[in-house]
């Protein structure tokens, strides 16, 4: 650790003087130099004249390792390609990265083990709000950097926490309110997986559509995590004939619903679904054929049209691999590094408490989704986007909200 | 239930006993290879799963020549019969390698093979990579039967039926009407007698458990056309398999097929009538019931211990 003293100011000052007049003719990255250790990190983190550390902290191993993968992947390129672009405040970024296993409390144990030993300037990781709840104590307790990028069901905040996905109303209202007018659904069956995630999504879900939509849930039903057989809820769904099936089935049972509803004679041509738990890298394991024609409330596609995406898949697929597919989440995930950067050079510090409290308000405007913008409450403006699936596994955006508040304590929602 | 006319409610009870037959099929063709080795051997195969997910992995990669050959309406037979020889050969070199040495020490073939489960596991991670994937199927397996404009079979249904059906037929003759199977009985009942009469019974070990791990191989296979391939998709029938197996009576077949079909039927029901979740606790609770008061399961096996 460095500490500030007079020789290393004298030199601090001089390189910044010289830094200072080459500015004005090249306008060169921030320098290290334009800001001393001992001035960018009072709080003991693991920053050096040249180097900052921070954590990935995803399951590499494990259950989860199907969805967190694309993550953790998406969070190196970002790095890469901020360290390419000289660091942060003249700093390269070192990668310290653990595994959560798929196992909530080692979530909590490695964050304690990369906030504590390893002194991380922040943190990119977590997936499923169960990792995120193990882990938050942790880092609120040491006052870490979190930035969490999955959607989720809302019901959270927290100072040591940005969440780069969205909150669950920012997924779920302007969906159901574009099916509704775009298919003139009046009734609607709910199927999710039976945990946190889906049962809060569905309660969301059923209020606005008997409230705000005049329709009518027909059916509401909760899967247990890895169940494979539907025959009978796909009876029952045939009897009810509802307008639009909305789903937020998740894993493995997610492939095996769309497999056995197309066997069971429900494919797009007979039955409307909008489903929040289905981004590309879900229909990988899918399959195209089983999906084409359902729509996805998400708010980032890969086939989105704009310079910032296409440069954003191309390098993906370069550092990655040519099959590779980027979901919302990844997406989400490829944020957390850019919006860490932005907050620390506003801040002109490495602070923990100095970097959260820049980053709100802070516009990214071309992020790969298009512009998002970071609430007061930690978590991001965006926009929802419908996808409707094609057969080769990527979707066609049909639909573009306005930009959506986020708000994760719905009022009248709960 | 009065909304619904007398078509649409026959419609409804004639494609929901399809789909109880269709569980049923599912149910039995996981347990099928556990009955054979827990059944005959009494190892906990732990590994059960993952012995599907070879059978699974080894079906995607035929679909993936395949399609490169544009042979698709084909392979599926043939990646079914692979699936049973790679996962038999796979169980023959594990009973060598290391379940053999356990036969004494039941506790410990149920440690021994969970952890074969995680390294199975973490080498399907390591090869095929942690994302879910699925094999491309032929389109004779793909959509539905319709009898009438409004029922609906799921023809891959039908196909693990009649797979189902094949698979305990054949592992019915392999065990009552070959020399094999004779030997393999003859070895359950008595180990040393069966020794003494000149069976050798460390071979007869070896080729049961190898059936039992290829039978998961088969229907790992055919679960490729209902539902998805990951590392771990294998945990997701483990407790399934032993339920049905623990509830028919481990050392019967017949207990195995009666166990399969009662319990498909109840969840079946339950769970159109209740809630999906609710179906399964409520199907768990019967099966815990009768395990109460049966405790060797329906069909108790008769020999003597």
């Amino acid at each position: 650790m460095t500490y500030f003293n007079r020789r290393r100011f004298m030199t601090g000052m001089g390189a910044l003087v010289g830094a200072l007049l080459t500015a004005g003719i090249m306008s060169a990255p921030s320098m290290a130099a334009d800001f001393p250790t001992a001035k960018v990190n009072t709080t003991k983190l693991a920053v050096t004249d040249k180097t900052v550390k921070v954590g990935i902290l995803h399951s590499a191993t494990g259950t989860m390792a199907i969805s967190e993968t694309g993550s953790i992947q998406a969070e190196k390129l970002a790095i890469a390609q901020i360290n390419a672009m000289g660091g942060v405040l003249g700093r390269k970024i070192e990668v310290i990265q653990e595994d959560g296993a798929s196992d909530w409390p080692t979530f909590a144990e490695k964050s304690k083990k990369l906030l504590v030993n390893d002194k991380v300037a922040t943190v990119f990781g977590c997936w499923t709000s169960a990792s995120r709840k193990a882990a938050l104590p942790v880092f609120e307790k040491e006052n870490g950097l979190l930035f969490y990028p999955t959607f989720y069901e809302g019901l959270e905040q927290s100072k040591n926490v940005f969440y780069t996905g969205q909150e669950a109303t920012q997924q779920i209202l302007a969906g159901l309110d574009w099916i509704a007018k775009e298919k003139k659904a009046k009734t609607f069956y709910l199927i999710g997986s039976d945990y946190i995630w889906p049962r809060t999504s569905m309660k969301i879900a059923r209020k606005h559509i008997e409230q705000h939509l005049g329709g009518k849930v027909v059916g509401e039903e909760y899967i247990a995590l890895g169940d494979t057989q539907f025959g009978s809820v796909i009876n029952k769904i045939k009897l009810k004939k509802p307008d639009v099936i909305y789903a937020a089935v998740v894993g493995g049972s997610n492939v095996a619903w769309f497999k056995q509803l197309n066997a069971a004679g429900l494919n797009s041509s007979k039955q409307t679904m909008l489903t929040i738990s289905v981004t590309e890298d879900e229909v990988l394991g899918i399959g195209g054929e089983n999906l084409a024609g359902f729509y996805s409330a998400m708010k980032y596609f890969q086939s989105q049209k704009n310079p910032s995406n296409e440069k954003f898949v191309a390098e993906f697929k370069k550092m990655w691999g040519p099959k590779s597919v980027i979901g919302d989440v990844t997406q989400a995930a490829y944020l957390g590094p850019w919006l860490w950067k932005a907050a620390v050079e506003r801040a002109g510090s490495f602070d923990v408490d100095k970097v959260a409290a820049a980053l709100p308000g802070y516009e990214f405007k071309d992020a790969p989704e298009g512009y998002v913008k970071v609430d007061a409450n930690h978590h991001l403006w965006s926009k929802l986007r419908i996808g409707k699936w094609r057969t080769d596994g990527q979707a066609d955006v049909v639909f573009e909200s306005e930009l959506i508040a986020p708000d994760p304590f719905p009022k009248g929602y709960q | 239930m009065f909304d619904y006319s007398m078509a649409e409610i026959g419609n409804i009870v004639v494609m929901q006993g399809f789909s109880g037959i269709s569980l049923f099929s599912v149910l039995l063709l996981m347990a099928l290879g556990l009955a054979v080795i827990f059944g005959q051997m009494g190892v906990i195969n732990m590994a059960h799963g993952e012995f599907m997910a070879l059978g699974a992995y080894t079906t995607v990669l035929f679909s993936q020549v395949a399609v490169s050959y544009d042979i698709v309406s084909y392979y599926f037979i043939f990646a079914i019969v692979a699936a049973f020889i790679v996962a038999f050969i796979v169980g023959y070199l594990v009973e060598y390698g290391l379940i053999r040495h356990l036969y004494k020490r039941p506790l410990d073939t149920l440690l021994a093979t969970w952890g074969l489960s995680l390294i199975m596991q973490q080498t399907f991670r390591s090869i095929f990579g942690a994302k879910e994937v699925s094999a491309t199927l032929p389109d004779w397996l793909l959509g539905s039967f319709q009898p009438t404009p409004d029922i609906d079979i799921p023809i891959n249904g039908v196909f693990v039926l009649v797979l189902a059906a094949v698979v305990t037929v054949g592992v019915y003759i392999f065990m009552f009407r070959s020399r094999w199977g004779l030997r393999m009985r003859a070895t359950v009942q008595n180990r040393i007698m069966a020794g003494a009469v000149g069976i050798n019974t460390k071979k007869v070990d070896r080729v049961t458990f190898a059936l039992g791990c290829g039978i998961a191989g088969v229907a790992g296979a055919a679960f490729t056309t209902i539902a998805s391939t990951g590392p771990t998709t294998g945990s997701l029938y483990i407790v399934d398999s032993f339920m049905v197996v623990v509830f028919g009576g481990a050392a019967s077949l017949l207990g195995t097929i009666a166990s399969a079909f009662g319990i498909a039927q109840a969840q079946s029901i339950l769970q159109f009538f209740m809630t999906s979740s609710m179906g399964k606790v409520a199907t768990l609770m019967v099966i815990v019931g009768i395990l109460m008061m049966r405790p060797e399961g329906l069909f108790a096996s008769k020999l003597r211990k």
